[in-house]
């Protein structure tokens, strides 16, 4: 199956990618190629075959007490934001 | 000095018999990888001081009297690993000014271990790629020939092994990123089952494939290293709460009646004759020991690797959403508004490759389109596991190579991601069955290294590192060393 320009921009907007005019042909032409590629699964028969969501049957992901394990390190991992104001995260006005 | 020619259990006997200090034996290695990495590139961050302070504490300990077999023992780790207070990168610009605020879980235990840390090894951007040149800080060379691949994703750590820059290296494998660069670069490499080792503070790519595991010059390296890596961790909800075999102590299981099963559809017509009959020489060893050979059929198995292609993209397309320019990580310059920041930002932080995985993710798990991609992908998923299954009702350990060639030429695969992505068609199985595998080297075509893959049932570790380690008692690939690193 062959993907449109407008189809690989609708898919670069939903993973908020911005995506340059010389950059778009190059992902049209590949993520064609790999959604032909895959498209093979297609022809197998799985009418009664289980999804796979774990490697380990029978496991599942273990729930933790919802208790307070952790102290206070907001300030060390702030130190890596990009743009920090008193304490909060700074982005561009959102609301006028 | 010839410190880099021994191995993890050479060096641990010699810092407790005290011929030498961990101190003169960091110095040597921080002197290699200075010499060394300007050609290789395995390292994006080298933390000599770090690496000095931690083997005085090493020494120190060891005159007490105290301390672990690894203490004083220099390791790398692959950037992928979150280390206190030193940049991680991942290998990408997103991260490149990132700098970790706690320790992965496997970092703390080798460092509550003793372990000293050198650096960071580079890395395929993400962990996403079979070669390393998708990385932000350019490809790795692999030491057997500077014109070609050492692999990926975890080049560096392989490359830097292989060298003998660092006596081992964590690396992680989500599509055969240990395996594969082992045997490319004529190492060892151990994929452990999933959820045999912790994934706290490993950035995520696909998080019910990926695994942390360890790159070093023999199996009884690789089986020192995960003894205190493996184990469980409360704050991995995936960690798998089962006591950890003394894998060193096991080593010596016998091979004697041991059941080899030959995956028919890895071991036929198509694979390249130069890397069948060394493989097949391989084999010849094990029936040498007193394995029983058994032919084993997994027909689902080669649709393993675009089944991955559709699991590992979705899955990754929802771990990356976390990088929105805001709390961590890149950050455009002058964003307009909140949606042009996070657009920007994704768009110049991620390379080609990472951006080509997060849409076919997104487009995979997208309106529509779910149930006939990654629904179908998690059914075929289903088969080759049960593959898989009946495969191990006969079988003990299965092998097959490592990886279709010998390593490539930079540059020659990455104009065609299909190409790139089926070289990973030996090692993905594993991942997607959540199984332990194995690469040792076993021989050379063309003065390049070729891996013998051995793939275990889940938590069979200790039964294959031992098959490597019989094997690596019967030949000496695993110690040949590129001349200009002797």
């Amino acid at each position: 199956m062959s993907l449109t320009r407008r189809e690989v921009e609708a898919i670069a907007h939903l993973a908020r990618l911005q995506i340059t005019e010389m950059e778009l042909p190059v992902y049209v032409a590949s993520l064609s190629k790999i959604l032909d590629w895959v498209d093979q699964l297609a022809a197998v028969d799985t009418s009664a075959v289980t999804p796979m969501a774990h490697p380990l049957s029978g496991e599942v992901q273990r729930l933790r007490a919802d208790q307070v394990t952790e102290s206070d390190h907001h300030s060390r991992y702030q130190a890596n934001a990009p743009q920090v104001v008193a304490g909060l995260y700074s982005v561009p006005k959102v609301i006028e | 000095m010839t410190l880099h020619t021994l191995s993890v259990a050479e060096l641990s006997a010699g810092l407790a018999a005290r011929r030498y200090s961990s101190l003169e034996l960091t110095e040597h290695f921080l002197g290699r990888i200075a010499a060394a990495n300007p050609k290789l590139n395995a390292f994006i961050t080298i933390t000599a001081e770090e690496a000095r302070a931690a083997a005085r504490a090493a020494d120190a300990e060891r005159a007490r009297g105290a301390g672990t077999a690894l203490t004083g023992v220099p390791i790398a780790h692959k950037d992928i690993f979150c280390t206190d207070g030193i940049k991680t990168s991942c290998g990408s610009r997103m991260l490149d000014n990132f700098v970790a605020p706690y320790d992965a879980t496997i970092v703390a235990r080798l460092r509550a271990a003793g372990v000293v840390m050198l650096g960071k090894t580079n890395m395929d951007e993400f962990a996403m790629g079979s070669s390393n040149e998708t990385s932000w800080y350019g490809p790795v060379r692999n030491p057997w020939d500077l014109d070609r691949v050492p692999g990926g994703s975890s080049g560096g750590s392989a490359a830097a092994v292989a060298a003998r820059l660092a006596p081992a290296a964590t690396g992680t494998d989500t599509g055969g990123s240990i395996r594969q660069p082992a045997a490319l670069t004529g190492i060892t490499g151990i994929k452990p089952t999933y959820g045999r080792v912790s994934r706290f503070g490993m950035v995520a790519f696909a998080s019910s494939l990926d695994q942390a595991g360890v790159l070093a010059g023999s199996a009884e390296d690789c089986a020192l290293l995960l003894r205190t890596m493996a184990g469980f961790d409360p704050r991995d909800s995936t960690s798998v709460d089962r006591p950890v075999p003394d894998y060193p102590a096991e080593l010596g299981q016998p091979m004697r009646g041991l059941r080899i099963g030959l995956v028919k559809e890895f071991l036929g017509d198509g694979l390249d004759p130069g890397t069948a009959a060394l493989i097949e020489a391989g084999i010849a060893v094990y029936r040498k020991l007193g394995a029983e050979l058994v032919e084993v059929s997994c027909p689902a198995l080669p649709l393993s690797v675009p089944t991955y292609y559709v699991v590992a993209p979705a899955e990754c397309s929802s771990n990356l959403s976390r990088y929105d320019g805001v709390r961590f990580g890149y950050r455009c310059q002058n964003p307009r508004d909140l949606l042009d920041l996070y657009q920007r930002s994704r768009g110049e932080g991620f390379g080609a490759e990472v951006k080509r995985r997060i849409m076919t993710g997104t487009y995979v798990l997208s309106a529509g389109y779910y149930d006939a991609y990654y629904l179908k992908a998690q059914k075929v998923r289903s088969l080759i596991n049960q593959d898989f299954e009946r495969a191990f009702a006969r079988a003990d350990l299965l092998v097959c190579p490592t990886a279709p060639t010998p390593a490539f030429k930079l540059g020659d695969k990455l104009d065609d991601p299909i190409t790139m992505y089926l070289n990973d068609i030996f090692t993905i199985g594993a991942n997607l069955a959540g199984l332990p595998g194995l690469s040792v080297p076993c021989g050379f075509l063309g003065g390049l290294p070729v891996g013998l893959q051995l793939i275990g049932p889940h938590f069979a570790e200790s039964r294959l590192l031992a098959a490597g380690h019989a094997y690596q008692r019967e030949t000496d690939w695993h110690r040949r060393v590129p001349d200009a690193y002797r």
